[in-house]
C-alpha cells in the first residue's frame, strides 16, 4: 500500500516537473502576454519529433534536446509574426500554426512515430554519469528536477530584467507600453517564442522518457497546461514572479497527481482529456456564476 | 532650417479619415505650427475640432497625410511608429487606465517609464538606485505614493493613478509633454490637485507642453499661449500678452470672429464655469 502511494507520488512528481514546462509556457502566453496561443499542441510534438529523429541519426541526446528548444522557438516566432506583422488574430494564428505543424511533424518523422527504445537518451546518459540504474525510483526525478530548476532560475531572472518587465507590461496595458517607447511587437514575438521553446523542450524530454515520439502526443496540451495554471493559481494565490512560476509547477504536480489517482482507480485513459476539459470549464465558469449569483455586472464574453 | 530654435515644427499637417467614402472627415486641415522650448500651450476647441487627432499625429499613433512634416529638436519624426516617437513625446491621457498598468506595482510602472527612449536590456528593471529615484519623484506629489512602491496600481484611486501617469510621462524628461484632457474625468477637487501637480512638474522640469482642455477659464489661466481649433484648423493663436487680460466672453467673441460661426455653448461644450 505504502509502496503504491510512493509510486503514485513519485510518478506524479516526475510528470509534474516535465509537464511543468508546458504549463510555464502556457502561463507566459495566456497570462503574462494575454496572447491565447494554440501553437502549443503542435510545438510539443515538434520538439519530440526533432529530438527523436536527431537521436536516431546519432546526434548527442543533449544537443538533440537543445535543438527541440530551438525549433520550438521558431514555431512560436512564426505564430507571433503572423499576429504582429500580418495582424492575424492571436487565436487564429495559433490554430494555423498548429495545423501546419501536424504536417510538418509527419514530414520530420517520416511517419506517425519514431521509436527511441534502443537509443541512448538524456536519461540513459545521466543515469550512467550518476551510476544509477533506470529502476531506481528517483532516477528520472533528478534529471527532470534539474531541468526545471534551471528553467525556473533563468525565467525568474529574465522576467525581472528591463526586457522581461516590458514583456509583462505588454500583457497588462499594450497601449501604455508603446506610449513609453517599447516595441510591443518585439515583446510579443519574444514571449510567444520562448513559450513554444519551453513546450518543445517538454516534448523532447517526454519522448525520451517514454521511449518514442508520436504525431498525436501533443493533442490536448493546451487544455492540460491551462488546467495546471488554473489549479496552481487557485491553490497558491501567488503574487510576484518567483511565486507565480512555482505555483504553476505546483499546479502541474497537483493536476498530474489527480490524473494518476483517477487512472489507478480505474478511469479509462481515453476519458482523460474529457475530464481535463470539464475541469477547465468548471474553473472558468465559477467566477462567472459567482458574479451572477451576486448580481454583479457581467461583461460580454470575449470572441477572441 | 538647422538654426531654427523651435522645439516642435508642424508643416502641412493634414489628416483625413475614411477617405473616399461619404464619411470622409478632414480631421486636420493643413496645420502649421511652431513651438518654442518651454512653451506651455493650452488648446481649446469644440468636439471634433481635431485636438486629439493633432496629439495622436504628433505622438505617432497614425502618420499625417503625405507631405506633412513633424520636426522635434530638428529631427523629422513624421512616419515613425508610436513607440519610436515615444522617446521624444510623453503623454497623459484622459483616462488614467490608459497611462498606467493596473496589474503591476507602482515601481514596475515607473521602471517602464524611466527607460523611455533608452535601449531595454538584460539588467534588473529595478534596483536600489532606481527605487530611490522613484521615491524622490513621487514625494513632491504629497500623496504618499513614495511609501507604496510595491502596491498594485489597480488599488490606487483615479487621482493617484493620474498623478502617477503624470510622473511616468515626465520622469525620463522627453522633449515634449502632451496632456489630453488629463483632468477631465477627475472630480473637481482631485482635478485641482492634479492640475497643480502638472503646473509644478512643468515648471520644475521646464517641459514644453501642449495641454488640451475643455475649460476656457483654465486655458486662460494656465500656459503662455492659447490655441483654439475649429474643423481641423487653428483659428485663434494668442501669446501670453494677448491672452493675459482676456475674459471667457472675449474668447467667445474671438472664436465667433475667427470661425465665422455663432458660438453654440451646447454643441461646442466649452465650459464657462
Amino acid at each position: 500500500m505504502l509502496d503504491t502511494i510512493g509510486n503514485v507520488l513519485s510518478f506524479s512528481l516526475y510528470e509534474g516537473l516535465v509537464f511543468g514546462f508546458v504549463a510555464i509556457g502556457i502561463y507566459l502566453t495566456f497570462r503574462v502576454l494575454g496572447f491565447p496561443d494554440l501553437t502549443v499542441d503542435g510545438s510539443f510534438t515538434l520538439g519530440a519529433a526533432i529530438t527523436g529523429v536527431l537521436i536516431v541519426i546519432g546526434v548527442n541526446p543533449f544537443l538533440a534536446t537543445l535543438a527541440a528548444f530551438g525549433v520550438g522557438l521558431c514555431a512560436g516566432l512564426a505564430t507571433s509574426l503572423l499576429n504582429t506583422k500580418l495582424r492575424i488574430p492571436a487565436l487564429l494564428a495559433g490554430i494555423l500554426m498548429m495545423v501546419a505543424l501536424y504536417s510538418i511533424n509527419l514530414r520530420v518523422m517520416g511517419g506517425a512515430n519514431v521509436s527511441l527504445l534502443r537509443e541512448v537518451t538524456i536519461f540513459d546518459q545521466v543515469f550512467e554519469w550518476l551510476g544509477l540504474g533506470a529502476d531506481v525510483w528517483y532516477a528520472e526525478l533528478i534529471l527532470a528536477g534539474a531541468l526545471v530548476v534551471i528553467v525556473f532560475l533563468i525565467l525568474n531572472w529574465f522576467l525581472r530584467t528591463e526586457i522581461g518587465l516590458a514583456l509583462r507590461a505588454t500583457g497588462d496595458n499594450e497601449q501604455m507600453v508603446r506610449g513609453l517607447g517599447a516595441d510591443t511587437d518585439m515583446t510579443t514575438i519574444l514571449g510567444v517564442s520562448i513559450s513554444n521553446g519551453l513546450v518543445a523542450l517538454a516534448g523532447a524530454v517526454v519522448a525520451q522518457g517514454q521511449g518514442f515520439a508520436d504525431v498525436g502526443m501533443g493533442i490536448g496540451m493546451i487544455v492540460m497546461g491551462l488546467a495546471s495554471v488554473i489549479i496552481g493559481e487557485a491553490l497558491f494565490r501567488p503574487r510576484g514572479v518567483a511565486r507565480l512560476l512555482l505555483a504553476v509547477i505546483g499546479g502541474t504536480f497537483v493536476y498530474r497527481l489527480m490524473i494518476t489517482i483517477a487512472l489507478r482507480l480505474g478511469m479509462a485513459p481515453g476519458d482523460l482529456k474529457l475530464i481535463t476539459a470539464l475541469l477547465v470549464i468548471i474553473a472558468l465558469a465559477i467566477p462567472y456564476i459567482q458574479k451572477k449569483v451576486r448580481r454583479q455586472w457581467l461583461p460580454p464574453a470575449a470572441k477572441w | 532650417m538647422g538654426e531654427n530654435k523651435g522645439l516642435l515644427q508642424l508643416r502641412e499637417i493634414t489628416k483625413v479619415f475614411s477617405r473616399g467614402t461619404i464619411d470622409e472627415i478632414r480631421a486636420l486641415d493643413n496645420i502649421e505650427m511652431d513651438l518654442n522650448a518651454e512653451d506651455y500651450i493650452a488648446i481649446i476647441g469644440s468636439n471634433g475640432a481635431g485636438k486629439t487627432t493633432l496629439l495622436n499625429v504628433i505622438a505617432g499613433v497614425y502618420p499625417p497625410e503625405r507631405g506633412g512634416k513633424i520636426i522635434i529638436n530638428g529631427r523629422d519624426i513624421s512616419g515613425l511608429s508610436e513607440y519610436k516617437c515615444a522617446q521624444y513625446v510623453g503623454r497623459v491621457y484622459q483616462d488614467p487606465h490608459i497611462g498606467t498598468a493596473a496589474k503591476m506595482a507602482v515601481e514596475d510602472n515607473l521602471a517602464m517609464a524611466l527607460l523611455r527612449g533608452k535601449p531595454r536590456g538584460l539588467r534588473a528593471a529595478s534596483n536600489k538606485q532606481r527605487r530611490d529615484l522613484f521615491r524622490s519623484a513621487l514625494t513632491p506629489l504629497g500623496l504618499g505614493l513614495e511609501n507604496r512602491l510595491n502596491a498594485l496600481v489597480g488599488t490606487l484611486s483615479g487621482g493617484q493613478r493620474q498623478a502617477l501617469a503624470l510622473v511616468m510621462a515626465t520622469i525620463s524628461k522627453p522633449a515634449l509633454l502632451l496632456l489630453d484632457e488629463h483632468i477631465a474625468t477627475l472630480d473637481p477637487k482631485t482635478a485641482q490637485i492634479v492640475l497643480e501637480l502638472t503646473e509644478m512638474i512643468v515648471k520644475r522640469e521646464k517641459m514644453t507642453t501642449m495641454m488640451i482642455t475643455h475649460n476656457m477659464e483654465l486655458a486662460l489661466r494656465y500656459g503662455n499661449r492659447l490655441i483654439m481649433m475649429h474643423k481641423g484648423r487653428i483659428v485663434v493663436d494668442m501669446n501670453q500678452e494677448q491672452k493675459s487680460n482676456l475674459t471667457v466672453n472675449d474668447l467667445i467673441v474671438a472664436f465667433e470672429r475667427a470661425s465665422g460661426e455663432a458660438f453654440d455653448d451646447d454643441s461646442i461644450l466649452l465650459r464657462r464655469d
